[in-house]
Protein backbone atom coordinates (compact mmCIF):
# COMPACT_ATOMS: atom_id res chain seq x y z
CA UNK A 1 0.00 0.00 0.00
CA UNK A 2 2.70 2.09 0.83
CA UNK A 3 4.94 1.58 -1.87
CA UNK A 4 1.79 2.45 -3.93
CA UNK A 5 1.79 5.83 -2.70
CA UNK A 6 5.24 6.41 -3.39
CA UNK A 7 4.79 5.26 -6.68
CA UNK A 8 1.21 6.80 -7.48
CA UNK A 9 0.86 9.14 -10.22
CA UNK A 10 1.18 12.35 -8.91
CA UNK A 11 4.28 12.02 -6.94
CA UNK A 12 5.46 10.29 -10.37
CA UNK A 13 4.78 13.69 -12.41
CA UNK A 14 7.88 14.76 -10.86
CA UNK A 15 10.46 12.31 -12.83
CA UNK A 16 8.72 14.12 -15.95
CA UNK A 17 9.39 11.08 -17.68
CA UNK A 18 10.43 12.06 -20.91
CA UNK A 19 9.53 15.74 -21.19
CA UNK A 20 10.94 18.96 -20.52
CA UNK A 21 10.02 20.34 -17.34
CA UNK A 22 8.67 23.36 -19.81
CA UNK A 23 6.76 21.15 -21.68
CA UNK A 24 5.44 19.57 -18.67
CA UNK A 25 4.19 22.75 -17.03
CA UNK A 26 2.59 23.87 -20.66
CA UNK A 27 0.76 21.31 -20.87
CA UNK A 28 -0.94 21.92 -17.61
CA UNK A 29 -1.36 25.20 -17.89
CA UNK A 30 -2.56 25.05 -21.41
CA UNK A 31 -5.02 22.25 -21.00
CA UNK A 32 -6.37 24.66 -18.15
CA UNK A 33 -6.72 27.68 -20.26
CA UNK A 34 -8.47 24.93 -23.05
CA UNK A 35 -11.45 25.06 -20.08
CA UNK A 36 -11.61 28.00 -18.68
CA UNK A 37 -10.36 30.58 -21.89
CA UNK A 38 -7.09 32.08 -21.59
CA UNK A 39 -8.60 35.34 -20.37
CA UNK A 40 -10.08 34.50 -17.35
CA UNK A 41 -6.91 32.67 -16.28
CA UNK A 42 -4.39 34.84 -17.42
CA UNK A 43 -2.62 35.74 -13.51
CA UNK A 44 -2.00 32.18 -13.96
CA UNK A 45 -1.46 31.38 -17.81
CA UNK A 46 0.86 33.83 -18.04
CA UNK A 47 3.05 32.31 -15.75
CA UNK A 48 2.33 28.66 -15.99
CA UNK A 49 3.23 29.16 -20.14
CA UNK A 50 6.44 30.52 -19.47
CA UNK A 51 7.55 28.87 -16.46
CA UNK A 52 10.58 27.63 -16.98
CA UNK A 53 12.54 29.98 -14.48
CA UNK A 54 12.45 29.80 -10.69
CA UNK A 55 10.79 33.85 -11.09
CA UNK A 56 8.17 32.42 -13.07
CA UNK A 57 7.36 29.98 -10.26
CA UNK A 58 7.84 32.22 -7.64
CA UNK A 59 5.10 34.91 -9.19
CA UNK A 60 2.76 31.63 -9.54
CA UNK A 61 3.18 31.47 -5.60
CA UNK A 62 2.98 35.18 -5.04
CA UNK A 63 -0.08 35.00 -7.10
CA UNK A 64 -1.47 32.40 -4.66
CA UNK A 65 -0.11 34.48 -1.63
CA UNK A 66 -2.24 37.52 -2.71
CA UNK A 67 -5.00 35.86 -2.90
CA UNK A 68 -4.61 34.12 0.85
CA UNK A 69 -3.53 37.63 2.48
CA UNK A 70 -6.84 39.48 0.50
CA UNK A 71 -9.01 36.79 2.00
CA UNK A 72 -7.64 36.76 5.88
CA UNK A 73 -7.05 40.77 5.68
CA UNK A 74 -10.63 41.74 3.98
CA UNK A 75 -12.22 38.86 3.26
CA UNK A 76 -12.38 37.80 7.21
CA UNK A 77 -13.73 41.57 8.44
CA UNK A 78 -17.12 40.76 6.38
CA UNK A 79 -18.25 37.95 8.10
CA UNK A 80 -18.43 38.09 11.68
CA UNK A 81 -15.31 35.71 13.07
CA UNK A 82 -15.25 35.53 16.80
CA UNK A 83 -13.14 34.06 18.76
CA UNK A 84 -9.87 31.53 18.06
CA UNK A 85 -11.44 31.56 14.49
CA UNK A 86 -11.06 35.46 14.59
CA UNK A 87 -7.90 35.49 16.08
CA UNK A 88 -6.20 32.51 13.74
CA UNK A 89 -7.83 34.84 11.12
CA UNK A 90 -5.75 37.58 12.26
CA UNK A 91 -2.71 35.74 12.56
CA UNK A 92 -2.86 33.95 9.51
CA UNK A 93 -3.04 36.99 7.37
CA UNK A 94 -0.09 38.68 8.92
CA UNK A 95 1.87 35.49 7.67
CA UNK A 96 0.75 35.12 4.56
CA UNK A 97 1.59 39.05 4.10
CA UNK A 98 5.01 38.23 5.02
CA UNK A 99 4.87 35.22 2.17
CA UNK A 100 3.77 38.05 -0.01
CA UNK A 101 6.43 40.56 0.85
CA UNK A 102 9.47 37.51 0.59
CA UNK A 103 8.14 36.26 -2.42
CA UNK A 104 7.94 40.20 -3.62
CA UNK A 105 11.76 40.54 -2.59
CA UNK A 106 12.83 37.18 -3.77
CA UNK A 107 11.57 38.03 -7.39
CA UNK A 108 13.17 41.04 -7.19
CA UNK A 109 16.27 39.81 -6.08
CA UNK A 110 16.69 37.24 -8.67
CA UNK A 111 16.32 39.86 -11.40
CA UNK A 112 12.22 39.48 -12.23
CA UNK A 113 8.94 41.05 -11.89
CA UNK A 114 6.42 40.49 -9.26
CA UNK A 115 3.63 39.95 -10.94
CA UNK A 116 0.64 42.86 -9.71
CA UNK A 117 -2.41 41.98 -7.42
CA UNK A 118 -4.95 40.50 -8.81
CA UNK A 119 -8.73 41.23 -8.30
CA UNK A 120 -10.42 38.32 -5.92
CA UNK A 121 -13.86 37.58 -5.38
CA UNK A 122 -14.66 35.29 -2.48
CA UNK A 123 -18.41 33.69 -2.61
CA UNK A 124 -18.30 33.17 1.33
CA UNK A 125 -20.67 35.33 3.85
CA UNK A 126 -20.66 33.67 6.51
CA UNK A 127 -18.35 32.89 9.53
CA UNK A 128 -18.66 28.92 8.20
CA UNK A 129 -18.52 29.12 4.87
CA UNK A 130 -15.40 31.48 5.36
CA UNK A 131 -13.66 28.58 7.56
CA UNK A 132 -14.74 26.09 5.00
CA UNK A 133 -13.12 27.66 2.07
CA UNK A 134 -10.11 28.58 4.20
CA UNK A 135 -9.37 25.05 4.67
CA UNK A 136 -9.72 24.85 1.09
CA UNK A 137 -7.76 27.33 0.07
CA UNK A 138 -4.59 26.75 2.88
CA UNK A 139 -4.82 22.65 1.50
CA UNK A 140 -4.64 23.99 -2.00
CA UNK A 141 -1.71 25.99 -0.92
CA UNK A 142 0.22 23.33 0.63
CA UNK A 143 -0.29 21.06 -2.51
CA UNK A 144 0.72 23.83 -4.90
CA UNK A 145 4.26 24.52 -2.96
CA UNK A 146 4.73 20.72 -3.14
CA UNK A 147 4.29 20.13 -6.44
CA UNK A 148 5.93 23.44 -7.40
CA UNK A 149 9.19 22.77 -4.59
CA UNK A 150 10.63 20.31 -7.21
CA UNK A 151 10.69 22.44 -9.87
CA UNK A 152 12.52 25.22 -8.43
CA UNK A 153 16.24 24.78 -9.63
CA UNK A 154 17.56 27.14 -6.61
CA UNK A 155 18.20 24.90 -3.82
CA UNK A 156 18.07 28.32 -1.60
CA UNK A 157 14.68 29.09 -3.37
CA UNK A 158 13.69 25.31 -2.65
CA UNK A 159 14.40 26.04 1.18
CA UNK A 160 12.71 28.91 1.32
CA UNK A 161 9.55 27.71 -0.23
CA UNK A 162 9.71 25.05 2.25
CA UNK A 163 9.87 26.91 4.92
CA UNK A 164 6.54 28.59 3.36
CA UNK A 165 4.37 25.73 2.93
CA UNK A 166 5.02 24.39 5.90
CA UNK A 167 3.47 27.21 7.16
CA UNK A 168 0.20 26.62 4.69
CA UNK A 169 0.20 23.05 6.21
CA UNK A 170 0.03 24.44 10.14
CA UNK A 171 -2.81 26.76 8.99
CA UNK A 172 -4.35 24.11 6.90
CA UNK A 173 -4.60 21.68 10.10
CA UNK A 174 -5.79 24.53 12.43
CA UNK A 175 -8.63 25.82 10.34
CA UNK A 176 -9.49 21.78 9.76
CA UNK A 177 -9.76 21.15 13.27
CA UNK A 178 -11.73 24.30 14.01
CA UNK A 179 -14.28 23.05 11.41
CA UNK A 180 -14.22 19.33 12.29
CA UNK A 181 -12.65 18.34 9.14
CA UNK A 182 -9.35 16.04 9.17
CA UNK A 183 -6.35 18.37 9.99
CA UNK A 184 -4.44 14.96 7.55
CA UNK A 185 -6.86 15.30 4.58
CA UNK A 186 -4.37 13.47 2.84
CA UNK A 187 -3.39 11.26 5.07
CA UNK A 188 0.36 10.30 5.57
CA UNK A 189 1.57 12.26 2.30
CA UNK A 190 0.43 15.37 1.61
CA UNK A 191 -0.18 14.63 -2.49
CA UNK A 192 1.20 17.18 -4.84
CA UNK A 193 -0.86 19.25 -7.49
CA UNK A 194 -0.20 20.22 -10.87
CA UNK A 195 -0.44 23.66 -11.69
CA UNK A 196 -3.32 22.52 -14.14
CA UNK A 197 -5.08 21.31 -10.74
CA UNK A 198 -4.09 24.73 -8.76
CA UNK A 199 -5.52 26.99 -11.81
CA UNK A 200 -8.70 24.59 -11.82
CA UNK A 201 -9.20 25.31 -8.32
CA UNK A 202 -8.51 28.70 -7.29
CA UNK A 203 -10.06 30.33 -10.90
CA UNK A 204 -13.31 30.38 -9.50
CA UNK A 205 -11.72 33.57 -6.97
CA UNK A 206 -10.24 35.32 -9.55
CA UNK A 207 -11.81 38.11 -11.00
CA UNK B 1 -11.63 -4.36 17.97
CA UNK B 2 -15.57 -3.34 18.58
CA UNK B 3 -15.38 -3.77 22.06
CA UNK B 4 -12.46 -1.15 22.68
CA UNK B 5 -14.46 0.83 20.42
CA UNK B 6 -16.95 0.49 22.66
CA UNK B 7 -14.87 0.91 25.47
CA UNK B 8 -13.63 3.92 24.56
CA UNK B 9 -16.79 5.70 24.23
CA UNK B 10 -17.71 4.20 27.78
CA UNK B 11 -14.93 6.71 28.49
CA UNK B 12 -15.72 10.01 26.52
CA UNK B 13 -17.52 11.55 29.71
CA UNK B 14 -14.41 13.10 31.30
CA UNK B 15 -13.23 14.32 27.97
CA UNK B 16 -16.21 15.04 25.82
CA UNK B 17 -16.60 13.96 21.97
CA UNK B 18 -15.33 16.42 19.49
CA UNK B 19 -12.76 17.80 22.27
CA UNK B 20 -9.97 19.45 19.87
CA UNK B 21 -12.85 21.13 17.99
CA UNK B 22 -14.04 23.06 21.13
CA UNK B 23 -10.84 23.71 22.17
CA UNK B 24 -9.61 25.70 19.42
CA UNK B 25 -13.03 27.21 18.49
CA UNK B 26 -13.70 28.24 21.81
CA UNK B 27 -11.36 30.19 24.16
CA UNK B 28 -12.55 29.75 27.50
CA UNK B 29 -12.54 25.47 26.62
CA UNK B 30 -8.98 25.72 25.50
CA UNK B 31 -8.88 27.28 28.79
CA UNK B 32 -10.61 24.70 30.70
CA UNK B 33 -9.01 21.64 28.59
CA UNK B 34 -5.24 23.24 29.70
CA UNK B 35 -6.12 23.63 33.28
CA UNK B 36 -7.14 20.44 33.26
CA UNK B 37 -4.21 18.75 31.81
CA UNK B 38 -1.79 20.83 33.88
CA UNK B 39 1.30 21.13 34.09
CA UNK B 40 4.41 21.90 31.56
CA UNK B 41 5.71 18.77 30.89
CA UNK B 42 8.80 17.76 29.29
CA UNK B 43 9.90 21.08 29.63
CA UNK B 44 13.48 20.53 29.74
CA UNK B 45 13.70 19.08 26.84
CA UNK B 46 10.68 21.30 25.03
CA UNK B 47 12.81 24.13 25.70
CA UNK B 48 15.80 23.15 24.18
CA UNK B 49 14.09 22.28 20.98
CA UNK B 50 12.72 25.39 21.06
CA UNK B 51 16.14 27.31 21.49
CA UNK B 52 17.53 24.98 18.64
CA UNK B 53 15.02 25.51 16.18
CA UNK B 54 14.01 30.06 16.73
CA UNK B 55 11.92 32.06 18.34
CA UNK B 56 8.68 30.69 20.26
CA UNK B 57 7.05 34.17 19.76
CA UNK B 58 4.13 33.67 16.91
CA UNK B 59 4.57 37.30 16.03
CA UNK B 60 7.59 39.00 15.82
CA UNK B 61 8.76 36.59 13.37
CA UNK B 62 6.13 37.82 10.61
CA UNK B 63 8.15 41.02 10.79
CA UNK B 64 10.64 39.27 8.94
CA UNK B 65 9.58 39.80 5.04
CA UNK B 66 12.53 39.03 2.84
CA UNK B 67 13.26 34.95 1.87
CA UNK B 68 16.72 36.57 2.09
CA UNK B 69 16.42 36.89 5.99
CA UNK B 70 14.94 33.82 6.72
CA UNK B 71 17.62 30.90 7.97
CA UNK B 72 16.24 28.59 5.47
CA UNK B 73 18.16 30.01 2.94
CA UNK B 74 21.74 29.44 4.55
CA UNK B 75 23.21 26.71 3.12
CA UNK B 76 24.75 25.69 6.27
CA UNK B 77 20.94 24.86 7.56
CA UNK B 78 21.38 22.20 5.07
CA UNK B 79 24.24 20.72 6.78
CA UNK B 80 24.75 16.70 5.37
CA UNK B 81 23.39 13.91 7.81
CA UNK B 82 26.21 11.57 9.16
CA UNK B 83 27.92 9.09 6.97
CA UNK B 84 26.68 6.34 8.89
CA UNK B 85 23.16 6.99 7.36
CA UNK B 86 24.74 6.28 3.83
CA UNK B 87 25.69 8.81 1.31
CA UNK B 88 23.35 11.13 -1.15
CA UNK B 89 19.46 10.61 -1.26
CA UNK B 90 19.97 7.47 0.79
CA UNK B 91 21.80 9.24 3.77
CA UNK B 92 19.20 11.42 4.15
CA UNK B 93 16.02 9.12 3.71
CA UNK B 94 18.12 6.87 6.51
CA UNK B 95 18.45 9.96 8.95
CA UNK B 96 14.44 10.66 8.19
CA UNK B 97 13.72 6.97 8.50
CA UNK B 98 15.17 6.85 12.16
CA UNK B 99 13.42 9.41 12.81
CA UNK B 100 10.17 8.10 12.15
CA UNK B 101 10.74 5.08 13.88
CA UNK B 102 11.28 7.16 16.94
CA UNK B 103 7.98 8.87 16.44
CA UNK B 104 6.08 5.91 15.46
CA UNK B 105 7.21 3.71 18.60
CA UNK B 106 6.26 7.15 20.87
CA UNK B 107 3.28 7.40 19.16
CA UNK B 108 2.33 3.34 19.59
CA UNK B 109 3.31 3.70 23.19
CA UNK B 110 1.09 6.60 23.73
CA UNK B 111 -1.70 4.99 22.50
CA UNK B 112 -1.37 1.94 24.52
CA UNK B 113 -1.01 3.68 27.63
CA UNK B 114 -4.31 5.29 27.10
CA UNK B 115 -4.11 8.99 28.46
CA UNK B 116 -5.90 9.92 25.46
CA UNK B 117 -9.73 9.66 24.70
CA UNK B 118 -12.57 10.35 22.51
CA UNK B 119 -10.97 13.05 19.87
CA UNK B 120 -7.71 13.61 20.45
CA UNK B 121 -7.50 9.79 21.80
CA UNK B 122 -8.54 9.25 17.13
CA UNK B 123 -6.03 11.65 16.03
CA UNK B 124 -3.26 10.25 18.18
CA UNK B 125 -3.98 7.29 16.82
CA UNK B 126 -3.96 8.20 13.13
CA UNK B 127 -0.85 10.18 13.30
CA UNK B 128 1.12 7.28 14.99
CA UNK B 129 -0.77 5.11 11.76
CA UNK B 130 0.88 7.75 9.47
CA UNK B 131 4.25 7.34 11.02
CA UNK B 132 4.24 4.22 10.10
CA UNK B 133 3.30 4.89 6.76
CA UNK B 134 6.28 7.24 6.64
CA UNK B 135 8.59 4.26 7.97
CA UNK B 136 7.37 2.08 5.41
CA UNK B 137 7.64 4.47 2.52
CA UNK B 138 11.02 5.39 4.04
CA UNK B 139 12.23 2.01 3.82
CA UNK B 140 10.78 1.23 0.95
CA UNK B 141 12.39 3.96 -0.95
CA UNK B 142 15.95 3.37 0.93
CA UNK B 143 15.82 -0.22 -1.33
CA UNK B 144 14.41 0.98 -4.45
CA UNK B 145 17.36 3.16 -4.57
CA UNK B 146 20.07 0.11 -3.69
CA UNK B 147 20.65 1.15 -0.34
CA UNK B 148 20.49 -0.77 2.98
CA UNK B 149 17.41 0.89 5.29
CA UNK B 150 18.89 2.28 8.61
CA UNK B 151 18.18 -0.02 11.62
CA UNK B 152 15.59 -0.21 13.97
CA UNK B 153 16.41 2.56 17.24
CA UNK B 154 14.54 1.32 20.64
CA UNK B 155 13.09 4.19 21.76
CA UNK B 156 12.84 5.37 25.21
CA UNK B 157 10.06 7.98 26.07
CA UNK B 158 8.87 9.15 29.21
CA UNK B 159 4.94 8.40 29.11
CA UNK B 160 3.68 9.92 31.97
CA UNK B 161 0.55 11.99 31.96
CA UNK B 162 -1.64 13.43 29.06
CA UNK B 163 -0.36 16.90 29.63
CA UNK B 164 3.91 15.92 29.33
CA UNK B 165 3.13 13.65 26.56
CA UNK B 166 1.19 16.29 24.63
CA UNK B 167 3.84 18.24 25.18
CA UNK B 168 6.30 15.98 24.02
CA UNK B 169 4.26 14.58 21.06
CA UNK B 170 4.07 18.85 20.31
CA UNK B 171 7.98 19.37 20.53
CA UNK B 172 8.44 16.34 18.77
CA UNK B 173 6.77 16.59 15.83
CA UNK B 174 8.27 20.65 15.30
CA UNK B 175 11.48 18.75 15.30
CA UNK B 176 10.24 16.43 12.85
CA UNK B 177 9.27 19.05 10.79
CA UNK B 178 12.35 21.24 11.29
CA UNK B 179 14.58 18.19 10.31
CA UNK B 180 12.77 17.52 6.95
CA UNK B 181 12.74 21.02 6.07
CA UNK B 182 16.66 21.34 6.70
CA UNK B 183 17.12 18.61 4.49
CA UNK B 184 14.88 19.32 1.47
CA UNK B 185 17.95 21.18 -0.43
CA UNK B 186 20.26 18.63 -0.09
CA UNK B 187 18.14 16.03 -1.76
CA UNK B 188 19.18 14.97 -5.65
CA UNK B 189 16.32 13.13 -6.99
CA UNK B 190 13.14 15.15 -7.70
CA UNK B 191 11.08 11.89 -6.78
CA UNK B 192 12.68 11.66 -3.73
CA UNK B 193 12.23 15.36 -2.37
CA UNK B 194 8.52 15.42 -3.97
CA UNK B 195 7.87 12.28 -1.34
CA UNK B 196 10.19 14.12 1.22
CA UNK B 197 8.13 17.08 0.76
CA UNK B 198 4.90 15.26 1.06
CA UNK B 199 5.70 13.50 4.55
CA UNK B 200 7.27 17.03 5.44
CA UNK B 201 3.71 19.11 5.42
CA UNK B 202 2.04 16.01 7.64
CA UNK B 203 4.73 16.53 10.21
CA UNK B 204 3.92 20.25 10.05
CA UNK B 205 -0.07 19.31 10.69
CA UNK B 206 0.51 16.91 13.44
CA UNK B 207 2.68 19.89 15.50
CA UNK B 208 -0.18 22.20 14.31
CA UNK B 209 -2.83 19.94 16.03
CA UNK B 210 -0.48 19.33 19.01
CA UNK B 211 -0.21 23.17 19.34
CA UNK B 212 -3.98 23.12 20.17
CA UNK B 213 -3.10 20.95 23.25
CA UNK B 214 -0.49 21.69 24.95
CA UNK B 215 -0.03 24.96 27.39
CA UNK B 216 1.66 27.62 24.87
CA UNK B 217 1.48 25.77 22.15
CA UNK B 218 1.41 28.15 18.79
CA UNK B 219 0.52 26.78 15.86
CA UNK B 220 3.36 29.16 14.23
CA UNK B 221 5.88 28.68 16.44
CA UNK B 222 8.43 30.64 14.35
CA UNK B 223 5.59 32.62 12.91
CA UNK B 224 5.66 33.13 8.86
CA UNK B 225 8.83 31.18 8.02
CA UNK B 226 9.31 27.52 9.63
CA UNK B 227 12.92 27.18 10.31
CA UNK B 228 15.14 24.08 9.61
CA UNK B 229 17.42 22.25 11.74
CA UNK B 230 20.37 20.20 10.80
CA UNK B 231 20.69 16.53 11.23
CA UNK B 232 23.34 17.15 14.08
CA UNK B 233 20.94 19.39 16.04
CA UNK B 234 17.74 16.90 15.84
CA UNK B 235 20.19 13.81 16.04
CA UNK B 236 21.15 15.83 19.45
CA UNK B 237 17.65 15.86 20.37
CA UNK B 238 16.31 12.63 19.95
CA UNK B 239 19.71 10.95 21.17
CA UNK B 240 18.11 10.83 25.10
CA UNK B 241 15.19 9.25 23.25
CA UNK B 242 16.87 6.42 22.27
CA UNK B 243 17.70 3.45 24.16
Amino acid sequence: MITERLANPELAEFEVGGHTRASFLMRGALAAGAVYGTTAVAPFISNALGATTDVDILNFALTLEYLETDFYQVKAKTVGLTGQAKHDAANFGMEEAAHVAALTSAIKKSGGTPVPKPKFVFPVSSAAEFLGLAYTVENLGVSAYNGAGPLLKSKDLLAAAGSIVQIEARHAAAIGLLIGKSPTPSGGFDSPKTMKQVLAAAKPLIK
Amino acid sequence: MTTDLKEQEDDLAPQPRGIVEELVRDDVGRKKFLKAVGGAGAASFGAFVLAACGSSSSTTSTKSSTIASTPATTPAAAASVPASFGAGDVGILNYALTLEYLEQQFYAKVVKAGLFKGAVGSLVKEFGMQEGEHVAALHATVLKLGGTPAAKPTGKFPITTAAAVAKLAYVVENLGASAYLGQAASISSPAVLAAALAIHTVEARHAATLATLVPGGHVTPTGAFATPATAATVLAAVKPFIA
